[in-house]
């Protein structure tokens, strides 16, 4: 046979999207909120976890979706709260994909659930390219990691809904500037909101759960349905 | 980095799309990948040569494009580079740019015979 172009212009990602819609699909039907916390390692993605199921479990029933690379110690220290954990074990991966997480959620009774967080694998650069079916995308950024970060990996700051500056009980310390550095976020995506806050002080976590209920209430159609804390 | 879970992808998008055409032999796979997907091309080729090894796409060569991230000024309609300082039109100074460009990662056409 004679050599011949197909016309293909197929997107190579298409499958991972198509399962982040499903997802999505899914926690839909159940009004069940799924937030993804993305960030470099170490710069507070369990910390922040810690503090926000301490403060919302009165109010949420929570369960949580660990990527596990190398060790389980996150997921043990979530586990160790009390709530449904699931661990997907992901070594040596660089980002979790949305067929990961759909197996995650199957583990978990989302009749029984209002809100699920993602912790995704330490890593700003992977991370952006996999839709994962979350309503709503957090990216963390800590202070001693500098400034200048959306500069040198845009896209992951671009598809958030949320930017976390944490850490910030050490902003003396650093020459991070939070100012400029919210200048280029709004410049960059301007419907993002920027919470800077310390898991160590608990400094502007307010923020951070007032911007979990208000993604709540736009899932339950204005209504947030655990009622007034 | 994901190469490998790209490559998954991309030679069961593009073994698909040779059945479908009723091909015997996928000669070469054009693929547009934008500056930050962070793919490597190196590695893709590396991990598409092990996977390829037993299918129709075995010794398929793949060539890509690049498409580079730009800004874009809403107001001006111009195009600029990537990596200034800031996240402003040069021209109005004005805010209301865009990225554009960056993330593709698509198969554009295949040769096959
Ligand atoms: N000073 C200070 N340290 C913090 C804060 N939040 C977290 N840390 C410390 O930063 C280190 C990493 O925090 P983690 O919460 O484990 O970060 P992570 O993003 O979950 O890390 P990986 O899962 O390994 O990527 C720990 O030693 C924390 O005690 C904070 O608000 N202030
Ligand atoms: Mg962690
Ligand atoms: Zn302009």
């Amino acid at each position: 046979m004679t050599p011949r172009m197909l016309d293909v212009k197929q997107s190579i990602l298409g499958v991972n999207a198509a399962a982040a819609q499903m997802n999505r699909k899914l926690l839909d039907s159940h009004r069940v909120l799924m937030i993804s916390l993305t960030s470099s390692p170490g710069s507070g993605k369990t910390s922040l976890l810690m503090r926000t199921i301490e403060r919302l479990r009165e109010r949420y029933r929570i369960a949580v979706v660990e990527a596990i690379a190398g060790s389980s110690i996150d997921a043990d220290l979530i586990a160790g709260q009390n709530i449904p954990t699931v661990q997907i074990h992901a070594s040596g991966a660089c980002h979790l994909d949305a067929a990961m997480i759909r197996k995650g959620l199957a583990e978990l009774d989302l009749h029984q659930l209002d809100l699920v967080f993602v912790e995704n694998i330490g890593n700003l650069v992977c991370t952006a390219d996999f839709d994962l079916g979350a309503h709503k995308n957090a990216v963390i950024l800590s202070v001693p990691e500098g400034d200048d970060k959306p500069r040198k990996h845009p896209m992951i700051f671009l598809k958030s809904d949320a930017v976390l500056v944490s850490k910030i009980d050490v902003l003396p310390w650093f020459d991070f500037n939070l100012n400029a550095f919210s200048e280029v976020i709004s410049d960059l995506n301007p419907a993002a909101k920027i919470l800077p806050f310390s898991a160590r002080t608990g400094e502007g976590m307010d923020g951070w759960f007032a911007w979990i209920r208000q993604s709540k209430e736009e899932l339950n159609g204005g209504k947030d349905l655990q009622g007034a804390v | 980095m994901h190469e490998l879970s790209v490559v998954e992808s991309l030679l069961s998008l593009a073994l698909k799309n040779a059945e479908e055409a009723n091909a015997r032999r996928i000669l070469s796979i054009n693929i547009v990948v934008g500056d930050y997907t962070g793919v490597v091309e190196e590695a893709m080729s590396l991990y598409f040569g092990f996977l390829s090894k037993d299918t129709i796409a075995a010794g398929a060569r793949i060539n890509y494009t690049h498409v580079p991230a730009q800004l874009r000024c809403r107001d001006c309609d111009i195009l600029l580079p990537l990596g200034r300082r800031d996240y402003r039109c040069p021209r109005c100074e004005g805010r209301r740019v865009e990225i554009v460009g960056g993330r593709e990662l698509y198969i554009e056409a295949m040769e096959v015979e």
